[in-house]
Parts: C-alpha cells; sequence; structure tokens
C-alpha cells in the first residue's frame, strides 16, 4: 500500500490538538512547556509534509522547518529560565499559584 | 550574491551598530564609566533617528527597492513607520535613564540596553519581511527577548509572575500562528508574500478561512486584541515601568503595521470574503471591551493596559479602512499614541521612581503636591480621551475620515460604535484628571523633583501632544508617501 500524505497530516493534527488540551487543561507549568513543544512540533512536522507530498520540487517548507526548530529551542530555554526564577519565590510551579494580579 | 542589496536595511544596520557599539562599551569599558551607559545608548540611538529621518527626504534612499530575492522590501512608507518607531524608541530610552541608573540595575543596564536593541530589529524585520520565515525570525526575535526584560525587575515578585504570562501565551500564540502557515503553505506552495497573493485568488475552501483565522489570532496576541488580550493587564502591571511603556507604544505600533502588511499583501484578493467581517468583530470587541474594563482600574498600569487594549481597537480602524488614507491615518495615530502614551507612562514612571506608588488613589490631590506632573497626565489623558486642540483629538478624526471612505453601511455602524466609546472612554480619562484636580483629601504623594531624563522625556511628549495636531505638515507628508508607495497597489476590493 502506498503512503498518502493523509496517514502524516493525522499523527500530526493529533499532535497539536495533544499539546491545545494539554495547554490549557494542565497546572504544571513545565506540562504546559511540553505541551507548547508538543503544538511546535506539529507545525513543524505539517510544513515537512505539505513539503514532501504537495510540492516536493521545492526546499521552502524544509527550510522553514529548520529555522521554526531553533526558534522553538530558543522559546524552551527562555521559558525554563523565567519558571526556574518563579520557582525561587513561591517555591512551586504550579499556576494556580500565580494568582496575584487578576482581572 | 550581491552584497550591495544590504544597503537596502540602512535602517536595520543603524540598530545592529548602534547594539554592538552599545555591546562594546558594556564589556569593556571600566565599571566607573558604567553609569555613563545609558546616556550612550540614548545618544547613539538619536543618531540613528537623524540618520533615518534624513535618509526619508533624500530621494535616492526611500526609493523602493527589494532585496534578497524579494524576501525584504523598504519604500518610503517603510521607512517613514520606522522613524516613528525610532523617535518612539528615543524617548523611552531618556525616560529610563534613572531607572537603569538605580541601584538595582548596576550590574545589569547593558543586558537591559541590549534586548530592547534586538527588540526593536525583530520589528523591523517584521516590518519589512516579505516572506513568512523573514516574518517568523521578526515576531520572535520582537518577543522574546521581551519576555526576559518583563523579568526585569528580580525583586519584585509581580515581575515575574507576568513573565510566566507573557512567555507561555507569546509562545501558544506563534505556535498557533505557525500552524496557519503551514495551512496557507500548502493551500499556495510557497511562503513568499507575492506568491501567496497570486495563489489565493482561485482558492475558496474552508482551509484558506482556517488559516486565516489562526493567522489573525496570532497577530492578534501580539497586538492584544479582544479576545487575545487576557496576558495585557498582567504583563502591564508586572513588568517594570520602562518596559510597560515600550510594550505598549513601540510593540504595538510595529504589530499593527505588519499585520496591515499581511492582511493587504498576502490575504488582499480575499478581502470581502472572508476577513473583513473577522476584523470588524475584533474591533467592535476590542474597543468596547477594553473600554468597559478600563473603567473599574485602580492601578495605574492596569488601567493604562486596558486603554491601550481600545487604543489599538481605533488603529485597526485604519485596516478596515482598506485604502491609502487609511494607511496614513493609521501611522499617524500611531506616532500621536506614542507622545500621549509616553506622557502618561513618564509621569507614572517618575512617580514610581520616587515614591513606589502606582494606584489611582495615591494621586488624589497630586496638583496640590506636583503640579507639573499632573498638568502633563492631564494633557496625556485629553489626547488620549480625543479632546480637540490636542493632538488625539486629531488623530481620530482623521482614522474615522479614512474609515467611511469605504461607504459600505456596515462601516457606518462600525464608526458609530467607536464614536460612543470614544465618549466612554472621555469617562474613565477624567476619573484621573478628577482624582488629581477636585479631590480634596491630602495627597500622600509628597512634593519631590523628578530627574533631568524623565523632565526631557515628558517635555518632549508633551510637545508632540501640542503641535502634531497643529503641525498640518505632518499628516500631509504621510498622505503623500502612503499614496504613492507599492502598499497603495495592494487595496482592491
Amino acid at each position: 500500500m502506498e503512503l498518502k500524505a493523509i496517514f502524516y497530516l493525522i499523527p500530526s493534527l493529533i499532535m497539536f490538538c495533544c499539546g491545545l488540551y494539554g495547554f490549557i487543561t494542565r497546572k504544571n507549568m513545565i506540562a504546559m512547556l511540553i505541551s507548547l513543544e508538543l503544538m511546535l512540533n506539529a507545525v513543524d512536522m505539517n510544513f515537512v509534509i505539505f513539503n514532501r507530498f504537495l510540492f516536493p520540487g521545492q526546499m521552502e517548507g524544509m527550510m522553514f522547518t529548520l529555522f521554526a526548530i531553533a526558534i522553538a529551542a530558543a522559546e524552551t530555554a527562555l521559558a525554563i529560565a523565567i519558571i526556574i526564577n518563579v520557582f525561587r519565590w513561591v517555591k512551586n510551579i504550579d499556576v494556580r499559584e500565580l494568582n496575584k494580579m487578576k482581572f | 550574491m550581491d552584497y550591495s542589496q544590504f544597503l537596502a536595511m540602512k535602517q536595520e544596520i543603524a540598530i545592529l551598530i548602534v547594539f554592538l557599539l552599545v555591546f562594546i562599551y558594556d564589556t569593556f569599558m571600566p565599571r566607573s564609566s558604567q553609569k555613563g551607559l545609558p546616556v550612550f545608548t540614548t545618544i547613539l540611538m538619536l543618531a540613528a533617528t537623524a540618520f533615518g529621518i534624513a535618509g526619508s527626504f533624500c530621494s535616492c534612499c526611500s526609493a523602493a527597492t527589494e532585496a534578497f530575492a524579494g524576501m525584504y522590501e523598504t519604500s518610503a512608507v517603510i521607512i517613514a513607520i520606522k522613524n516613528i518607531l525610532n523617535i518612539g524608541m528615543v524617548i523611552v530610552l531618556i525616560q529610563s535613564i534613572k531607572w537603569a541608573n538605580g541601584e538595582l540595575m548596576i550590574m545589569r543596564r547593558g543586558e537591559f540596553y541590549e534586548l530592547l536593541l534586538v527588540t526593536l530589529f525583530g520589528m523591523y524585520l517584521m516590518i519589512s519581511a516579505r516572506h513568512f520565515l523573514v516574518f517568523v525570525i521578526g515576531l520572535d526575535c520582537a518577543s522574546l527577548p521581551l519576555a526576559a526584560m518583563v523579568a526585569f525587575d528580580k525583586n519584585r515578585y509581580e515581575s515575574h509572575e507576568a513573565a510566566v504570562k507573557y512567555m507561555l501565551t507569546a509562545v501558544f500564540s506563534s505556535a498557533i500562528f505557525m500552524m496557519g502557515l503551514s495551512f496557507v503553505y500548502a493551500l499556495s506552495g510557497s511562503l513568499y508574500f507575492s506568491k501567496i497573493y497570486v495563489a489565493l485568488a482561485s482558492e475558496h475552501s474552508t482551509m484558506l478561512i482556517v488559516a486565516l483565522a489562526f493567522v489573525i489570532s496570532g497577530v492578534g496576541f501580539k497586538l492584544s486584541l479582544v479576545p487575545f488580550h487576557l496576558w495585557t493587564a498582567d504583563v502591564y502591571q508586572g513588568a517594570p515601568t520602562s518596559v510597560t511603556s515600550y510594550l505598549s507604544v513601540i510593540s504595538k505600533g510595529a504589530a499593527a503595521f505588519a499585520f496591515m502588511v499581511i492582511l493587504s499583501q498576502v490575504f488582499g484578493i480575499c478581502y470581502s470574503q472572508v476577513w473583513e467581517w473577522m476584523l470588524y468583530a475584533l474591533i467592535v470587541l476590542t474597543i468596547t471591551i477594553g473600554n468597559l474594563f478600563a473603567i473599574r482600574q485602580r492601578n495605574m498600569k492596569r488601567f493604562l493596559a486596558f486603554s491601550s487594549i481600545s487604543q489599538a481597537g481605533y488603529i485597526m480602524l485604519g485596516i478596515i479602512a482598506y485604502n491609502a488614507l487609511g494607511v496614513a491615518a493609521m501611522m499617524f495615530y500611531i506616532l500621536v499614541y506614542i507622545f500621549s502614551n509616553l506622557a502618561a507612562f513618564g509621569v507614572i514612571g517618575a512617580i514610581e521612581n520616587a515614591t513606589g506608588k502606582v494606584s489611582m488613589d495615591d494621586y488624589r490631590g497630586l496638583y496640590r503636591t506636583n503640579p507639573r506632573l499632573a498638568f502633563t497626565m492631564m494633557l496625556a489623558m485629553f489626547s488620549l480621551a480625543g479632546i480637540p486642540p490636542f493632538a488625539g483629538f486629531f488623530s481620530k478624526f482623521f482614522i474615522f475620515t479614512a474609515a467611511l471612505q469605504g461607504a459600505s453601511p456596515a462601516i457606518y455602524v462600525l464608526v458609530l460604535i467607536a464614536l460612543i466609546n470614544t465618549i466612554i472612554s472621555l469617562y474613565y480619562y477624567l476619573l484621573v484628571v478628577k482624582a488629581m484636580f477636585i479631590s480634596e483629601e491630602q495627597c500622600v504623594i509628597p512634593t519631590f523633583r523628578s530627574s533631568c531624563g524623565e523632565r526631557i522625556g515628558m517635555w518632549i511628549s508633551l510637545a508632540g501632544v501640542m503641535l502634531l495636531g497643529l503641525v498640518s505638515c505632518i499628516y500631509s507628508y504621510l498622505i503623500i508617501t502612503a499614496a504613492n508607495s507599492n502598499i497603495a497597489t495592494f487595496f482592491i476590493r
């Protein structure tokens, strides 16, 4: 059986939705960060799939993926640094603790 | 490769040179002369601004050019918006001198200025990008260092809480934005703005609507449009005041212009079928909810956060106008908004630096102890509300006029809603003025003398508030540049 684009697209969509769901429901900041990573990686997969199956003659999607991976790494590094800073203050990484500023 | 195309990015290179010089000063100068770093940066930035403004008068420098195989574009309009952002940046730098020379900042002064300059560079890339890869790099270059700057006040808990909120929402929005881009890529097979524009001409699928919704919500986070505004108030309250003023004017202005470029030059072909109505809903929600929530705020920084949300809605009217006049009115609105908001933030920053008070209740009777600060704040509030002799009235008037050029009945309703909201906004802006001037109580803020930098910053902002509306040549210059630019050719209904 030949593998079509849809066989790759569905896992990537599931990944994106899992990330979205996790970001909204998780209370642990590290878990939220992992969910964000899932979403970003689903985007990368999408670009590669579209490039490979729809436009095989060019490399634009692949190049975008490469840059997106680098950007995602920078985002994670910065987010972890900020989370560590918060941990020093509240001794916890539960987002429900971050409730000093509201409305 | 033709290296002369780097000359097209003159303003970016000017910012990079400023960045490098600040970095060298920060790294190699002895500790005794580190106190001069803020002034050094301000002077360099002033030179870069003067260089950019001089370039806009020289016809060969401001001609429309493409570089890097069409990934980057510059023209007279783009140079003008970058000059506007530069001017705002100079005022922010002048106002932050005292804060940057404070005791807490001794070790980290250089980092603050370096991060600030990098974000400005990212915003320039966003404005000039004509390929989505460059745009995404610019977007992240502009939003990631900002998260670090929000967390800059190490000794205040709120600063860290704000940074977490900003960071998580920024990454979330950029993930959604890039998901939208992947759909656009699937539909058009390219990431060049011009190629997507051509490819979407024959496209009427549901996927296009989904892609557009994702892209609009991604940029909407950055612009803090309702319903993507929830991070705004917390981040503005938690961040150091200098960073808040930067976030509220420069970041917003750059994102608004980049949004206009994307909507017209990438998705311009599906204006009336797809995104016109999305934008209608967003504008009505943004202006109304921003205004209604501003009424109940007691913290001045939160108050200005909601006011800036509703101002973003007015800026968006320049996009929905969808003509060259709308672009000119939007740029003028951003310019006036920079001056009036920075005047207000100048006062807030001065009072916070001297006494640490940011609540509106502390401002009661400010007129008796610090009459000049109270007067500056009053003029800023009048300008933000749009009371006639000040610049804010003219910018609102021009943007409404530009929107009404569209002449569809729906746009009349939209402008009517915006007008009603102007009256609501007058109420809460005057609450501040009432607290300062009419309240009989003894003021808790003692009389103090603000620092030299803060005073210069406030004088410049006040001059802008008083004069920008009356000096008509600025607006007519913007109209002429917008009408002659290639941006005007994309507005097809």
